[in-house]
C-alpha cells in the first residue's frame, strides 16, 4: 500500500520522528484554545510579542548553562512572565496602551536576547532557540510539553466561564463579582508556559504559528467557542502529520513545513470559510423569500 | 415559567438579603420600607464635586426617573450607588444586600462580534449563583429562556449576538438583567438610541419589575417620558432639585432651578465648599 507507506512508514522506521510527531500533537492540545483566546481577545499580536520575550531569558540561561533546556526554559519563562506582568503594570500607570507597552518591551527583549546568544553562541545557536530542532527532541523536551500541555487542558477548564466573560462583557464581570485579572493573569501565564515549552521542538517564532494559524482558520468555520476550539485542535494535529511526512518526504526542515502546513489550513479558510470565507462574500446567492 | 418572573423578589434575592429582609415580614410590593438612603452624598472627581450633597430615601417597589441635565451627576449617583465609585462625603446606606443590585451602565462595554448566543448572554445572568464553575440547573436554564420570551425575542435563543439589532440586543441585556433576580435594579439612559417600539416593550418589562416589588432606578432624559410612565422623579443638578411624584419634581419652576444650576458650573475658580 503506497499511501501507508506513505504515511506511516516514517513514523515506523524512525524513533525521531515518531518523537517528533507526539510533541506536535501534544502541543496542538493546548496550543488550539490558547490561540482561539488569543483571537477572541484580539491579542493575535500579543502572542507574538510575547514569543520574542522568551529570547533573553532563554539566551540568559544559555549563558549560563550552556544548551540546556531546563536553564533556557527556566530564563524565558522567568522573563517573559516579567515582561507581561510589566507591560500590562505599564498601560495602567502611564498613558500606553497594553499593546503599545508590550511591543516596547519586546523589540528590547528580541535585540538583548540575540546580543546574549551572540556573546557566546554562534549563529547555528541562535537559529535553534528561534526555530527549534523538532527532530532532535529529547526525553526531558517531551516531558516538559506534556507537563505544559496537561496544565493548560486544565487549567483552561477553571477559568473558561470567566475568560469569555471577561472578553465579552469586563464591565458585568466586575459588576457580579468575578475575578476577570486574575484569569487573564493566569492566561497570559498560560501562553507564556506553552510557548516555552514548544521552544526546543519549535522554536520560540515558530511555536506562535502553531497558536494562531489553526485558531484563527477555525475562527472562519464557526461561531461556536466549542467548536472553534476543537476544529483549532483538530487543524493543528493535521497540520503536525501534515508538515512532518511532507518534511520527511522532501527532505525539508520540519518546524517550517509543520507551520507551513498550518498555513495552508489558513488560506484555505480564508477563502472557504463558511464564516465569513472569501467564497461567500462575493458569490451572489439569490436572495429568500423572508 | 422562570421562577423570576412571577415569584417574590425577596424570595428569589440572594440569600443573606432574605435573612435580613425577615425581620420586616411580611412585605407587600407597596410596602414603604426603604431600600437605599442616601445620606448626605457626595461624590466627586479630583475634589469637584458631580453629586453634591444629595439626601433622601427609595421606598421598596419604587419606581423612580433620575433627571437632570447634562453633567447633573445622574450616571455618577448610580454608579456609587452600584459600588462601582467611592463616596466623597457622606454615605449611601442599604438595607439589602449590596450583592442583590444589578445595574445596567449606559455604555456597555461589550464586543457585539463576540461568538455568543442570546441564551449564552442571558445565562451570564446567573453568574451569582453559578459562578465560575458551577453547571446551570435545569430551573435557571429555565429561567433565561423565560426571561427571553418575555422581552419578545422567544426563539431567538440560538440567534448569534452578532445578528441582533440594537434595539433587540438591548432586550437581551433586560433579559439578563431579568435573570439576575435583583432587588434593586438600576438602569441609566436604557432608552437612548433605542426604537419605540422597543422601548414600549421594555417599560412594560419595567413595570412588570415593579409589580414584583423590585426597585427600579433609571436615568432619563425625555421628560415627557418621565411624566408619562414613572410614578416618582427625582431632579438633580450636582445638587438636589427636587425628589417626589413625577409631575409635581418636573415643575416648570424646578425645571428652571435646574437649568440655572447648570449654567453656574462653568466658574472655574470654586471655592472649598463649606457645607
Amino acid at each position: 500500500m503506497p499511501l501507508y507507506d506513505f504515511i506511516v512508514q516514517p513514523f515506523l522506521e524512525f524513533g525521531f520522528m515518531r518523537r517528533a510527531l507526539v510533541a506536535c500533537l501534544a502541543l496542538s492540545v493546548s496550543a488550539g484554545p490558547i490561540g482561539v483566546f488569543l483571537v477572541l481577545r484580539r491579542m493575535s499580536l500579543m502572542g507574538d510579542a510575547m514569543s520574542h520575550a522568551i529570547l533573553p531569558g532563554a539566551a540568559i540561561g544559555f549563558l549560563v548553562a550552556g544548551l540546556s533546556l531546563w536553564a533556557m526554559s527556566l530564563g524565558g519563562l522567568i522573563v517573559a512572565l516579567f515582561v507581561a506582568l510589566a507591560a500590562g503594570a505599564m498601560s495602567r500607570v502611564t498613558p500606553l496602551k497594553e499593546d503599545a507597552a508590550l511591543a516596547g518591551f519586546f523589540l528590547i527583549s528580541l535585540a538583548m536576547g540575540v546580543l546574549l546568544v551572540s556573546l557566546k553562541g554562534s549563529s547555528v545557536d541562535l537559529l535553534h532557540i528561534l526555530f527549534g530542532t523538532l527532530l532532535a527532541v529529547s526525553n526531558s523536551a517531551l516531558l516538559l510539553i506534556a507537563a505544559a500541555s496537561t496544565i493548560t487542558v486544565i487549567a483552561l477548564a477553571l477559568i473558561y466561564r470567566t475568560l469569555i466573560l471577561e472578553c465579552f462583557d469586563p464591565g458585568f464581570l466586575r459588576a457580579v463579582g468575578g475575578k476577570g485579572g486574575l484569569a487573564h493573569a493566569i492566561f497570559l501565564a498560560l501562553v507564556v508556559l506553552n510557548m516555552v515549552a514548544a521552544m526546543q521542538a519549535l522554536g520560540t517564532l515558530m511555536a506562535i504559528g502553531l497558536m494562531m494559524l489553526p485558531a484563527t482558520a477555525a475562527r472562519l468555520w464557526t461561531i461556536s467557542i466549542g467548536r472553534m476550539i476543537g476544529l483549532a485542535i483538530l487543524i493543528a494535529m493535521l497540520s503536525s502529520l501534515a508538515g512532518l511526512i511532507i518534511s520527511y518526504h522532501a527532505n525539508l526542515p520540519s518546524g517550517p513545513a509543520v507551520i507551513l502546513s498550518a498555513g495552508f489550513f489558513y488560506l484555505l479558510s480564508l477563502a472557504a470559510g463558511s464564516n465569513g470565507g472569501l467564497l461567500r462574500r462575493y458569490i451572489r446567492r439569490p436572495h429568500l423569500e423572508h | 415559567m422562570g421562577r423570576g418572573l412571577v415569584g417574590n423578589p425577596v424570595e428569589a434575592a440572594p440569600r443573606r438579603a432574605v435573612q435580613q429582609e425577615d425581620r420586616r415580614q411580611p412585605v407587600s410590593p407597596l410596602s414603604q420600607a426603604e431600600v437605599l438612603r442616601l445620606a448626605d452624598v457626595t461624590i466627586a472627581y479630583d475634589r469637584h464635586p458631580v453629586v453634591h450633597h444629595i439626601g433622601g430615601a427609595f421606598a421598596q417597589g419604587s419606581l423612580t426617573a433620575l433627571v437632570g441635565p447634562n453633567g447633573a451627576g445622574k450616571s455618577t449617583l448610580l454608579k456609587a450607588v452600584a459600588g462601582l465609585l467611592p463616596v466623597t462625603a457622606g454615605e449611601i446606606r442599604f438595607t439589602i444586600d449590596r450583592r442583590a443590585i444589578a445595574y445596567l451602565p449606559q455604555v456597555v462595554d461589550v464586543d457585539r462580534s463576540f461568538p455568543l448566543r442570546v441564551i449564552d448572554v442571558v445565562d451570564f445572568g446567573h453568574w451569582r449563583k453559578i459562578g465560575a464553575l458551577r453547571r446551570l440547573s435545569r430551573e435557571e436554564r429555565a429561567s433565561s429562556v423565560a426571561a427571553i420570551a418575555s422581552v419578545g425575542l422567544a426563539g431567538l435563543e440560538h440567534q448569534p449576538i452578532g445578528k441582533l439589532s440594537v434595539g433587540q440586543f438591548q432586550r437581551v441585556l433586560f433579559a439578563r438583567l431579568m435573570v439576575q433576580e435583583a432587588a434593586l435594579i438600576l438602569l441609566d439612559e436604557p432608552f437612548n438610541a433605542i426604537d419605540q417600539k422597543t422601548t414600549a416593550d421594555l417599560m412594560d418589562v419595567v413595570r412588570g419589575w415593579r409589580a414584583q416589588g423590585r426597585t427600579v432606578i433609571a436615568a432619563l432624559h425625555d421628560l415627557e417620558q418621565v411624566k408619562r410612565d414613572f410614578p416618582d422623579a427625582l431632579l438633580m443638578a450636582r445638587e438636589l432639585v427636587a425628589w417626589g411624584p413625577a409631575r409635581q419634581t418636573l415643575s416648570d419652576d424646578n425645571l428652571a432651578r435646574a437649568r440655572a444650576l447648570a449654567a453656574s458650573w462653568s466658574d472655574p475658580a470654586a471655592a472649598i465648599c463649606a457645607r
